[in-house]
């Protein structure tokens, strides 16, 4: 309905007011698709009745991001990106703003309490295949927020110029160089300089708080206009909009998402994570250097390498799959190829997609020993966070969560998580033999349980999906 | 054809045509942007050759000195320390410095002790893995890293190791010798870095 035509907004709770604040809507609603929004996201989004616990960290998560944009624009007001100043206007907002130990410890905890929040809410899209059909873009546009999320948390932690921020990019923008041709000339463009200087950390302010935030917002939008077109998952994993109330046409087994899980379980869910969040904030902001790294208390020294260096927790799983790329290592990553080739040509049943699989195998197989280990290594790190994007496609199983799924799922889910938190525990660590064999251990376990989904997931027995949701 | 009918050839070549153009000027003008990424005429002005006198340096001990932001380590190697550089030959792997020769080491440092001379090494300090700053592991004995240490550098990062003359151990991330850069002796006691005597 455009314009004019549409009904009055009436407003009927506002006391004396319901007049003014009726015509006054009215007027809005008439030249702004207000009420449309209203009743489509919020009011008359039908979502499922059966949410649990898993469904809190979705609104948690822009929870923080708002945090996190608004503690950060009053960063800015006092932080210089400025190789010789940032060090000391980081301490300057420490001690000397009113009240700015505060908004720096808000924003450094809430870096870390993103992660924890989108860590929990990934997994939930796990357990119940809140990223089968039709969720594939969902799940999409969330691993795209993912990747900002990184990208984000890692230039930002350029900006105190202490000495884990210097070395850690300096690791991590070196990364670039390890790839053929391009790689030298690539990393030296990222850096604006031939070593991680100044100009780094101008541009990387940049890309901090304005080009990344602004995709990241972009695609969080996208993320749940997408998810309210197709209707959220449920524990059980099946679609309610199967089942509509004749009289109404809406789904028998959904409410309106306002104000059942607005009022009745979002703002719930935040105050609890509110109160643990303020206990972190005020007690351990540094959580024992996990959340802030004790050597990036102190400034930046380019000829020093501080005696222990490791990525902040959230990265730590993905620097371990880099570490554990090591010449010897490179021969069982062949086997292993050679491996999955063969199951792969053996099963797959359309002649185009075994002569891919072995040409793309003998070119890797070629790349192993003709490129460095070192080369492999940042590729395995880059395939450990760009094989999620897959999911939608690996997963075979005829049921959706896992509730219903069998043994094996179930199995190599929980392998999964252990290999997930066993690879962020080594990163945090300085390397050792024992550790290594550990972490390459634990990176097959990883690929095994993204690469191996499609036999597994169909092999499982698995048990009947209920016709309506379940408690 | 009549007046109100599309010409679909016409309008379909209009819009490839309208689409090439504009996406080759998209392309033409994201050129500044990128560009203006790279080091800037200052960054690449910056990196002059830096001098080092080494009258003060007893015989085991290392000074780093700054040359193009990056550490430049000279060490006075003892005898036992030169000692322990034959010994390694067979673990490191790349022993004579055949690797990107040019790049790595100059042709006055493609020797055994990868050095102008055998006791005094003069090295860029930074892991030719990810580029952190290995640490100094001079004494030879068992470490956590290495049972039978025979003395090095030792990298915190990603624990590649590297013998008294900068040479990488075998099977570590790491994939080549620390970087000799180009150098002269001045003097017995002062080092030119950042310039060699074949011109420049």
């Amino acid at each position: 309905m455009a314009g004019a035509d549409k009904q009055p907004v009436v407003v009927t709770d506002a006391g004396p007011l319901n007049g003014v604040l009726s015509s006054l809507l009215t007027w809005v609603d008439q030249r702004f698709p207000m009420m449309t929004l209203w009743r489509g996201h919020m009011s008359e989004y039908y979502a499922p009745k059966n949410f649990n616990f898993w469904y809190y960290f979705g609104s948690l998560a822009t929870v923080v991001l708002v945090l996190q944009i608004v503690t950060g624009i009053f960063l800015t007001m006092h932080y210089k990106p400025d190789a010789a100043q940032a060090f000391a206007s980081v301490e300057y907002i420490m001690r000397d703003v009113p009240g700015g130990w505060l908004i720096r410890y808000l924003h450094s905890t809430g870096a870390s309490a993103f992660f924890i929040v989108v860590y929990l809410h990934m997994f939930r899209g796990l357990l119940y295949g809140s990223y089968r059909k039709p969720r594939e873009l969902i799940w999409l546009f969330g691993m795209l927020i993912y990747l900002c999320l990184m990208a984000e948390a890692f230039f930002g932690y350029l900006l105190p110029w202490g000495q884990m921020s210097y070395w850690g990019a300096q690791v991590i923008v070196n990364l670039f160089d390890a790839l053929p041709v391009i790689g030298p000339d690539l990393s030296t463009w990222i850096r604006g300089d031939y070593v991680v200087s100044d100009a780094t950390l101008n541009r990387f302010f940049a890309f901090h708080v304005i080009a990344i935030p602004l995709v990241l917002v972009g695609l969080v939008a996208a993320h749940i206009m997408a998810l309210h077109e197709v209707g959220s998952n449920n524990p059980d994993g099946i679609e309610i909009k199967k089942r509509l109330d004749p009289k109404t046409g809406h789904p028998v087994d959904g409410i309106p998402f306002h104000p059942y899980y607005t009022i009745g379980k979002d703002l719930f869910g935040m105050m609890v994570f509110l109160v643990v969040f303020a206990v972190i904030l005020f007690f351990m902001p540094e959580m024992g250097g996990y959340f802030l790294e004790y050597n990036n208390f102190i400034p930046a020294d380019p000829l020093k390498t501080p005696p222990h260096i490791a990525p902040v927790w959230y990265f730590t799983p993905y620097y371990s799959v880099l570490r554990a790329v090591t010449e010897d290592f490179m021969w069982v990553l062949a086997l292993m190829l050679i491996a999955y080739a063969v199951l792969v040509i053996r099963t797959a049943r359309k002649p185009a997609v075994r002569v891919a699989t072995a040409s793309v195998s003998v070119v890797l197989l070629a790349g192993f020993f003709a490129f460095e280990p070192k080369v492999w290594g940042v590729v395995l790190m880059g395939a450990a966070t760009l094989v999620f994007f897959l999911l939608p496609w690996l997963d075979r199983s005829p049921v959706k969560s896992i509730r219903y799924k069998g043994v094996l799922c179930k199995a190599a889910l929980a392998l999964f998580v252990v290999a997930f938190v066993i690879l962020g525990y080594l990163g945090t660590l300085a390397v050792t033999e024992g550790r290594t064999l550990a972490a390459q251990f634990f990176t097959l376990v990883y690929f095994a349980f993204f690469l191996l989904m499609p036999w597994y997931t169909r092999m499982d027995k698995t048990k009947p999906e209920p016709g309506r949701v379940t408690g | 054809m009549g007046d109100n009918e599309l010409d679909q050839g016409k309008r379909r070549f209009l819009l490839t045509a309208t689409g090439v153009a504009g996406g080759v000027a998209t392309a033409a003008a994201a050129v500044p942007f990128v560009a203006s990424m790279l080091p800037s005429e200052r960054a690449r002005a910056a990196g002059a050759p830096v001098e080092a006198d080494i009258s003060n340096l007893a015989p085991g001990e290392k000074v780093t000195v700054e040359w193009r932001g990056q550490p430049v380590w000279i060490v006075r190697r003892t005898p036992e320390m030169l000692e322990s550089i034959k010994g390694s030959a067979d673990k490191v792997a790349d022993p004579r410095s055949e690797r990107k020769p040019g790049e790595l080491t100059p042709a006055y440092a493609r020797n055994e002790f990868r050095s102008i001379k055998p006791e005094v090494f003069v090295a860029v300090g930074i892991c030719s893995h990810l580029g952190c700053s290995p640490q100094d592991k001079f004494k030879a004995g068992a470490e956590a890293f290495e049972g039978n240490w025979k003395g090095g550098f030792y990298c915190p990062c990603h624990g590649s190791l590297f013998d008294l003359a900068g040479r990488v151990y075998k099977n570590k991330p790491a994939p080549d010798n620390l970087k000799v850069p180009p150098y002269k002796f001045l003097s017995d006691t002062r080092i030119l870095i950042g310039e060699d005597s074949k011109g420049a």
